[in-house]
Order: structure tokens, then C-alpha cells, then sequence
């Protein structure tokens, strides 16, 4: 089946078999191996991007449902070699040990400041629910994302 | 875990919908956000040959409040119903239960209507549909029909819909003034079914006293239970410490749960117990607050 997506920018066009998952095109056929695989089952969030603006899954969903739809990846998320804000605050706040959750960490972060510019670190915690950090980092994940909010509203 | 091969179909209209449901009955799932259907296909607990994929259908995501009655679109997402105005004014029993489904990344994509059509006692709406006192429209190929709530889960994993009916919207009566409502739920970690959870609704009169209550109970049964024993104790009364243990044993009582990984049968009908009284205490606080 014929699916085309846009993907950081750029158009593609594939034929792929109908049980095709999202995360399975994006890191096989384009090769975006950024987006990891961690649980497979929606629970860990390792595969978190974001799907026409909002934060989703990609391993609960096939590819041919994102057929038309414009989507980012942690590879599309830097503008012009300029990490984003999100990424420079994990970077600066040492948001991450082994790394493995930090794309999804980092993409679900991104959709939770767009609904909410400045959230308490219990809003935080609770935004960053589906996404589990494995050597349990999540003191510092808390900070980038507090650091990133901060930074954002600054004009930064 | 790859799913096994299926057919991918995506009719622009509920009509056509419909009539592929009848083209291939019982091979034939509806695919709506898929949070449900897709890990349950890798798991093959599920293998349907087809998969009618309905959100290219427009029309069937919405959440507007007339004459009486909230009306959600099936397709309506669990982010939808947390960032709905009217859902966050007036219906905090709503509002509670989307927070408590999955995670954000997961509500953005899960849909009210998958979570009802289902039929998984352990999804979270159908009690809190239970407690509103919903009903559900029903489309095939001889129209609609509207489904009372209290009879669309007969069974197990079963709901009242034909092989070629599809779920378009859920109603709610409007809660009258001096309403609340809350969900109440223990789970061993975000994102896993409840080991218990009740949903409560209720009004109350200038006196304080319960007008109606509605109380459903998720995952401790076959189907999603009505607490009715412990509403026929409430209605009309104005419930002291003594009345809300009792309303506590009752649902207990009224709940059938099973041993399994989240606990044993005792504890889980011990949670039900607890989170009764709460539930209803946090919904009479609610209910004195919107006077």
C-alpha cells in the first residue's frame, strides 16, 4: 500500500504492507533510528514523536494511518544546526544517563510545554507519565524540562 | 511483535462503513485510535483479516452540550475531553477519568468511543458512563438507535452492538444544579488496568440531601458494574459517616472481582469498599461547591 508522509520537513513516499508500524517506517525505511523501540507495547514511551503537532506513540500505530499526516521526529527537531531549547536544556541539565528514553523524553516534553508554558514539577511528573527513564534519571529530566520552560518563555 | 496481515480500509462515509462490516462480519474489526485493537493484534489475541479504519470519516469527533444532554462524537479523543471547557465547568467525573486513562501521549490518540465499544470491563468510561447514566447511538444499516448504557455491556468482552453496527456518539444527560461527581481509581502504575475504581454522580437538593446518584465500578467483574445496592441506600438521604461505610459494603458486595496479578479477591473488594465512601465524599464536597 501506497503511504506518503512528511517527515521533518521532507515529503515521502512508500509502499509498505498494511501491518507496518509507524515506528518500524520511520527507523527501517527512512532510517530515522532516532525514535527508539523500548516496551512495544505504548508503555515506555521510547517511541514518542509527534504526529501532525501532538505527541504519540509510534508503536501503536501502523504507518498507513499517518498516510498524509506531517510528522516530527528528535532528528527533525533542531532548526539550522540550532539544537531546541528542549534538547539544550537536557544537554545542560544532564537530563539523561544511558540516553535510551531521551528522544521520547524529549518529544512528549515538547507537546506538554505547548499546552502548558510553565508547569509546577508535579505537572511535569505527571506530563512525562507514559515515558519511563530506566536508570530512573528522573530528578534531572524534571530540570531540563523546568530549565526548557523557562528558557522558552524567556524568548530564548 | 509484528500484527498479522490484515486488509486496511478507509470509508469516507458511516454508510459505507456499515456496509463493509456486513461485506465481512466477524473478520472485520472498526479500527478508531487503536490503542485498544493494535496491541491486542500483536498479542493475537486479536487476528482480524480486516480493519475498517473510521477516522478518515469526518463528523465523528466533537463534544457540544443542547437541549439537555452532552453529545461526545465516538471519535473523540481522551486529550479532547481533558481540555473541553464545558467538560472541565461541568463534569468533573469526566474530566477525573480522562486524566486517569494511559498517559498524555496515549489520550492523544485513544478514543472515547474505542473505550466503550471495547468492551473491556477493565476500561475506564464504561463505569463512568454507568454513574452519568449515558446512553450510546448505535449506526447500521437500518439507521440508529440509541443504546441505554445499563444494557450495552451483556457480557464479557461483549457489547450490545450488531456485527454491522458502529458506535457515533455517546449522550449524557446535563447534570442539574448542585451536582458532582469523581473518579476514583488504584492502579499499580500509570498506564495499567485498575485493581479498582468507582466513578461516582450525584446531585443534592437545597437541604444537602442526594436527589440521584449513579455508581459504576470498573474491573471487578465480567462487565462493568452498577453499584445499585448502595444508590438505593443513598437516594434521598444525606449520608453520615455510618451511611457511607454502609454504602461502602454494599458496592462491595455488589462487585465481583477475581484473584489475578493486581490482588486477591479480598483486597480488590476492600479497595471498592474505600473508594466508594471517597468517591462519594469527593462528590458531595463538588456538588455543595457548584451550588
Amino acid at each position: 500500500m501506497k503511504v506518503s508522509m512528511r517527515v521533518n520537513g521532507v515529503d515521502h513516499e512508500h509502499d509498505v504492507e498494511p501491518r507496518t508500524l509507524l515506528v518500524q517506517h520511520l527507523r527501517e525505511n527512512l532510517r530515522l533510528t532516532g525514535t527508539h523501540v523500548g516496551c512495544d507495547t505504548s508503555q515506555c514511551g521510547a517511541c514518542t514523536i509527534h504526529v501532525n503537532g501532538e505527541a504519540v506513540k509510534a508503536c501503536t500505530m501502523f504507518a498507513i494511518q499517518a498516510d498524509g499526516a506531517e510528522i516530527t521526529t528528535i532528528e527533525g527537531l533542531a532548526t539550522n544546526g540550532e539544537l531546541h531549547p528542549m534538547q539544550k536544556a537536557f544537554w545542560e541539565n544532564h537530563g539523561l544517563q544511558c540516553g535510551y528514553c531521551t528522544p521520547g523524553m524529549i518529544m512528549a516534553s515538547v507537546d506538554m510545554l505547548k499546552n502548558n508554558p510553565n508547569p509546577t514539577e508535579e505537572e511535569i511528573r505527571h506530563g512525562l507519565e507514559g515515558n519511563f527513564c530506566r536508570c530512573t534519571g528522573y530528578h534531572n529530566i524534571v530540570k531540563s524540562v523546568k530549565a526548557a520552560a523557562e528558557s522558552m518563555q524567556g524568548g530564548a | 511483535m509484528i500484527p498479522p496481515s490484515f486488509e486496511y480500509l478507509t470509508p469516507s462515509n458511516i454508510s459505507d462503513a456499515v456496509a463493509l462490516l456486513q461485506k465481512h462480519g466477524d473478520e472485520a474489526k472498526i479500527l478508531a485510535g487503536g490503542h485498544s485493537l493494535i496491541p491486542a493484534m500483536r498479542l493475537r489475541l486479536a487476528e482480524p483479516g480486516y480493519l475498517i479504519d473510521i477516522s478518515g470519516i469526518g463528523g465523528l469527533d466533537y463534544i457540544q452540550e443542547e437541549s439537555g444532554q452532552l453529545r461526545i462524537g465516538a471519535m473523540t479523543c481522551e486529550a479532547a475531553l481533558e481540555e473541553s471547557e464545558i467538560v472541565q465547568s461541568k463534569y468533573p467525573l469526566l474530566l477525573d477519568t480522562a486524566k486517569m486513562i494511559a498517559d498524555p501521549s496515549v489520550r492523544n490518540m485513544a478514543t472515547v468511543g474505542g473505550n466503550l465499544a471495547h468492551g473491556d470491563p477493565a476500561n475506564d468510561h464504561p463505569a463512568t458512563m454507568l454513574a452519568l447514566r449515558a446512553s450510546v447511538v448505535a449506526e447500521g444499516p437500518n439507521g440508529t438507535r440509541e443504546i441505554k448504557i445499563d444494557d450495552f455491556f451483556p457480557d464479557f468482552f461483549t457489547t450490545a452492538l450488531a456485527e454491522d453496527e458502529i458506535l457515533t456518539e455517546i449522550r449524557i444527560p446535563s447534570p442539574p444544579s448542585a451536582s458532582g461527581g469523581a473518579y476514583l481509581k488504584i492502579e499499580r502504575k500509570v498506564g495499567d488496568y485498575a485493581a479498582a475504581a468507582v466513578a461516582c454522580q450525584l446531585n443534592i437538593d437545597s437541604s444537602g440531601s442526594i436527589e440521584n446518584i449513579g455508581l459504576g465500578l470498573t474491573n471487578v467483574g465480567s462487565t462493568p458494574i452498577r453499584a445499585s445496592s448502595a444508590e438505593e441506600l443513598l437516594k434521598g438521604k444525606k449520608p453520615d459517616e455510618n451511611m457511607l461505610a454502609e454504602a461502602g459494603r454494599l458496592a462491595a458486595a455488589d462487585s465481583e472481582p477475581m484473584e489475578d496479578l493486581r490482588g486477591s479477591a479480598e483486597y480488590k473488594r476492600a479497595l471498592v469498599n474505600e473508594l466508594t465512601q471517597r468517591a462519594i465524599k469527593l462528590s458531595l464536597q463538588r456538588a455543595e461547591g457548584s451550588r
